[in-house]
């Protein structure tokens, strides 16, 4: 069969999204495609583009990749752009020359951003937001300013804002209408924002029409408004909305808008039905729509036609919800009340600076629309709510009041909500492909996430997708209640803080005020682990003892024999001659098995219970402290020499790794912390697979977050950039202590992050913004922790009563005699059953 | 095998650990003893780990699950009840449990 020639001009988000969908429907095999991509990269994430200042990588935002691509056969040119359709004999011409055939054209050529045509908008130093390449100018350009201006106040505009006081820039806002976010909000909401954007530090100034840009006298530019004011800025940033790129569509006589855009019917079609365009070039029912969503839907709409389906574009919902700079802003459908005999209802609170509105029917019973700002957490219910038509409760202002009664429910029960439901907008997810994850085997949220890709977009229903995943879970009978263990019906974090707030400094205590039973192995450890991130006490007294797993309760690592590995902390790996004679010698002394480990120290296999204390006598004589390798706490901090010795390094990343782990060494956590620190970007110390990864610049250190290695590796998160080491040092406490705060028990930071609603921008707002005002309680019980810090064996070798447990037998010197060691390479190794039984190899004798 | 049981003096209350664990050499049979705060009371089962093949019982972290005590193997976790020996996860498997006691300050198991 001939496969159809098929070319698709633009690599933008929604002509990716038509690679996917088209790779989804697995008929891949029936196309000869051509992608052109006008820029140097490939497709790339442009909503969450102004993160590119703060921290993410061109490759943090990369959607499309060159190797996906080639394993779907697709033929990629980039830097290559199509500039003519010769519609007489079905091909593309291109800027390098080149002619292409084909039998289908997809237009995905996006939108270019509107400069208003001022005098002088050409100067230099006057950038667009648009792109990776627009970043760098902007970047480039930001160096040498002190002030920047972005001349726009939509929903771009404030993005380029977030951009430029990331860039450390003095920033002002100018907007030709009276208010901020005018298509989105009413009055009331763009006051609101603009109060809560000026508390930020960006300056706003509205109904400012600029009429000329010259020479400034203190800056680069000064900027002439109609009303006789001036603004001096050093750079100038336009947004002031976009325009489609629909130049090939004029040039072959396809149908396009008065005002642009090519005009397309309900299967995306344009008046050619060879070519289809979709996303922000498309014009459907004389409408641009300048989202990626409704672009998402034209992707999977064309992609649905071009091979035999029945999918139809029939508009789409712009109600949108996002963070900017900090603040939470929603607007639902009909924001602006324009329905005939709609009423409102609003709610301003000017202390919390939140402003709600909900537009309803005539008859009440229905929501046509709503605006949210300072706070929109109920923004999924209330799009449900519109969407699907569901009716409005007696008193609807209870959905936008603040609820303070405890057991009040105002949110919309998700069950009420129709199977057809969408979900996630940005991946178009229903709430039956939800339940269909859900009975194929999906049994966790993260798990419908993976497998639709709901809430992997904005995040904005990520609140509402956890809702419904869980009620699912409940109706097919699947437990999913959050407390602890059947004798506290608390969460873990619920009893973190009861045990903060009320000072609570033992289990007995807490089970007798906050629980029942006799407690168990879940919640002793647990209450174990609190108790010592909060208070830091010794873990063998007698009130603690009880709590500890068997390897807290020896502080060693229980191995399948019941023996136990020891290993002493060697900080950042730097070892002497000397206490590495010591280790051999004690390693020779007890016969054990020797290995070194994967955080640049070495673990002693074979110990017995009674031996462990005579070890620990050696090694601290010799000026050893215990690892902490037993414990749900920091273990290592690994670290490769850095420039001390190292051709390439650019910092002392061994002397930084030193200091960290004697830092945190014998902080408790809801489980182990890893850390290490790299003296180049070559990051040989491998800090991207660890919970806190650092990396040396030639500014400072750049800090990483909650990567992991072992069973789902992950890469940290490129956390903040370039920091002084007080900084990276107050970040990481801040850190550290708000995963202590939060994280459910046995949780790495990896899964935390993972699960953390807003994930990496959140958390940089409450340690980098410090947005819950927790930052110094955060330092100051890390800093109670890093001053109470004590050597656990050494408090353990001074307390006869601690060691008394440590024999086989209460009643007899005789060791365990079910532990048998064999040789093998020229070490030992617990003998195996057969072994034991039959006899057959040589046992090694015990050492007494 | 001995035919008749007596009340056998182990260690004293004091090398007792509260809510955890410690092993006695009984004859030659490893024994784990618990004492559990609340009730005032020793438990007395085998040590051996039926799933592990490792002596190690006494070392677990011991709990409760509808009122019945229990310890947990601190190597895979199962749970045996205090009182019994019967592995709560498998009802085929079963641990060896002693009467045990406390008397005039002596821990007595009657083995």
């Amino acid at each position: 069969m001939n496969k159809t020639k098929l070319i698709i001009a633009g690599n933008g988000m929604v002509g990716h999204q038509f690679l996917q969908s088209l790779a989804d429907s697995d008929q891949l095999d029936n196309f000869e495609i051509t992608v052109f991509c006008e820029e140097s990269r490939l497709a790339y994430d442009r909503v969450h583009l102004s993160a590119y200042f703060s921290g993410a990588t061109a490759e943090d935002l990369a959607m499309g990749n060159a190797e996906m691509y080639r394993s779907w056969g697709l033929n990629v040119l980039t830097s290559e752009t199509v500039t003519a359709i010769n519609r007489a004999d079905q091909s593309v011409t291109t800027d390098k020359g080149q002619t292409l055939p084909y039998d289908k054209l997809v237009l995905a050529t996006g939108s270019y951003p509107f400069v208003p045509p001022v005098p002088g908008h050409d100067r230099q130093q006057c950038l667009v937001y648009r792109t990776i390449d627009d970043l760098d100018a902007i970047a480039a350009a930001a160096k040498n300013a002190t002030v920047g201006t972005v001349v726009g106040g939509g929903l771009l505009g404030l993005e380029a804002a977030k951009a430029l006081t990331d860039l450390g820039l003095k920033t002002h806002v100018v907007e030709f209408a009276p208010r901020l976010m005018a298509v989105q909000l009413d009055d009331g909401g763009g006051a609101m924002l603009r109060q809560k954007i000026e508390a930020l530090g960006v300056s706003v100034h509205t109904e400012k029409n600029t009429q000329l840009i010259d020479d400034g006298e203190h800056c680069v530019h000064k900027m002439n408004f109609a009303d006789g004011e001036v603004l001096e800025t050093d750079l100038i940033l336009f947004s002031a909305g976009i325009r489609p790129r629909d130049e090939l569509a004029r040039q072959s006589e396809l149908e396009v808008g008065e005002r642009g855009g090519i005009v397309i019917n309900n299967h995306c079609q344009t008046s050619d039905p060879s070519i289809y365009a979709i996303g922000e070039c498309a014009l459907w029912n004389k409408q641009i729509f300048g989202l990626v969503a409704p672009g998402n839907q034209m992707a999977k709409v064309a992609v649905s036609h071009l091979t035999g389906g029945a999918d139809s574009f029939t508009g789409a919902d712009m109600s949108t919800k996002l963070k900017l700079m900090g603040v939470d802003v929603a607007s639902i459908g009909d924001a602006h009340s324009r329905t005939p005999g709609a009423r409102n209802y609003s709610f301003v609170d000017e202390r919390e600076e939140v402003y709600k509105k909900l537009v309803v029917s005539a008859d009440g019973k229905q929501l046509l629309g709503a605006i949210l700002v300072g706070e929109a957490e109920n923004y999924g219910t209330l799009l449900q709510y519109m969407l699907n038509g569901i009716h409005l409760p007696e008193y609807p202002d209870t959905l936008i009041l603040p609820n303070r009664g405890d057991d009040e429910q105002t949110g919309l029960g998700v069950a009420a909500l129709p199977e057809t439901a969408q979900i996630c907008s940005c991946h178009d997810v229903s709430k039956s492909d939800i339940r269909a994850a859900l009975d194929s085997g999906c049994c966790t949220l993260a798990d419908v996430k993976g497998s639709t890709k709901a809430a992997t977009g904005c995040g904005g229903c990520s609140a509402l997708l956890t809702d419904l995943v869980n009620h699912e879970l409940e109706e097919m009978g699947i437990d999913v209640n959050r407390d602890l263990c059947e004798h506290f019906p608390y969460t873990r974090q619920d009893l973190y803080n009861i045990v903060r707030i009320e000072e609570i400094r033992s289990f007995d205590e807490l089970l007798e005020k906050h629980g029942k039973g006799h407690g168990c192995e879940i919640c002793r450890p647990a209450a174990g682990s609190i108790l010592a991130s909060c208070w830091n006490d010794y873990i063998l007294t007698e009130q603690n003892v009880s709590l500890q797993d068997t390897n807290d309760t020896f502080m060693a690592n229980m191995q399948k024999d019941g023996t136990y590995s020891v290993v002493p902390r060697v900080a950042g790996g730097e070892i002497t001659a000397d206490k590495l004679i010591v280790l051999g010698q004690v390693a020779k002394q007890y016969n054990l098995y020797s290995k070194i480990t994967g955080g640049q120290r070495v673990d002693l296999f074979g110990a017995r219970l009674e031996q462990l204390p005579e070890i620990w006598k050696i090694l601290i004589e010799a000026g050893f402290e215990t690892g902490h390798a037993y414990g749900k706490s920091l273990r290592t901090v690994k670290s490769c020499v850095g420039s001390t010795w190292c051709r390439f390094g650019v910092d002392d990343s061994a002397g930084l790794a030193i200091d960290l782990e004697n830092r945190y060494k014998g902080l408790r956590a809801p489980h182990k912390i890893k850390f290490a620190v790299s003296g180049c970007t070559r990051e040989c110390a491998e800090a991207q697979s660890k919970d806190i990864g650092i990396i040396a610049t030639e500014k400072g250190w750049n800090l990483y977050v909650c990567g992991n290695g072992g069973m789902k590796p992950r890469h940290g998160d490129l956390f903040a950039t370039d920091l002084d080491r007080d900084t990276l040092i107050r970040y990481i406490d801040r850190v550290l202590m708000f995963y202590i705060k939060t994280a459910d028990r046995l949780q790495r930071t990896s899964v935390w992050m993972e699960n953390m609603e807003g994930g990496l921008d959140y958390l940089r707002q409450v340690v980098i913004n410090d947005s819950l005002n927790l930052g110094e309680e955060l330092e100051q019980q890390m800093a109670q922790v890093v001053s109470s810090y004590q050597c656990e064996w050494k408090t353990t070798l001074e307390n006869p009563e601690a060691l008394k447990r440590f024999r086989h037998f209460v009643n007899s010197d005789a060791p365990d005699n079910n532990v048998v060691f064999v040789e093998e390479r020229q070490q030992i190794r617990p003998a195996t059953a057969s072994e034991k039984s039959s006899l057959k190899a040589e046992p090694i004798k015990l050492v007494s | 095998m001995t035919t008749h049981t007596q009340w056998t003096p182990v260690c004293k209350q004091q090398d007792l650990v509260a809510d955890s664990g410690i092993c006695a050499l009984i004859q030659d049979t490893q024994v784990a003893l618990f004492y559990i705060k609340k009730e005032q009371a020793v438990f007395a089962v085998s040590n051996h780990d039926p799933f592990s093949q490792a002596n190690v019982l006494s070392r677990g972290l011991v709990g409760s699950k509808d009122d019945q005590l229990f310890v947990a193997s601190p190597v895979y976790k199962q749970h045996f009840c205090l009182k019994t020996g019967r592995c709560l996860e498998d009802d085929n498997t079963q641990i060896q449990a002693w009467p045990a006691r406390i008397e005039k300050g002596q821990v007595e198991v009657l083995f």
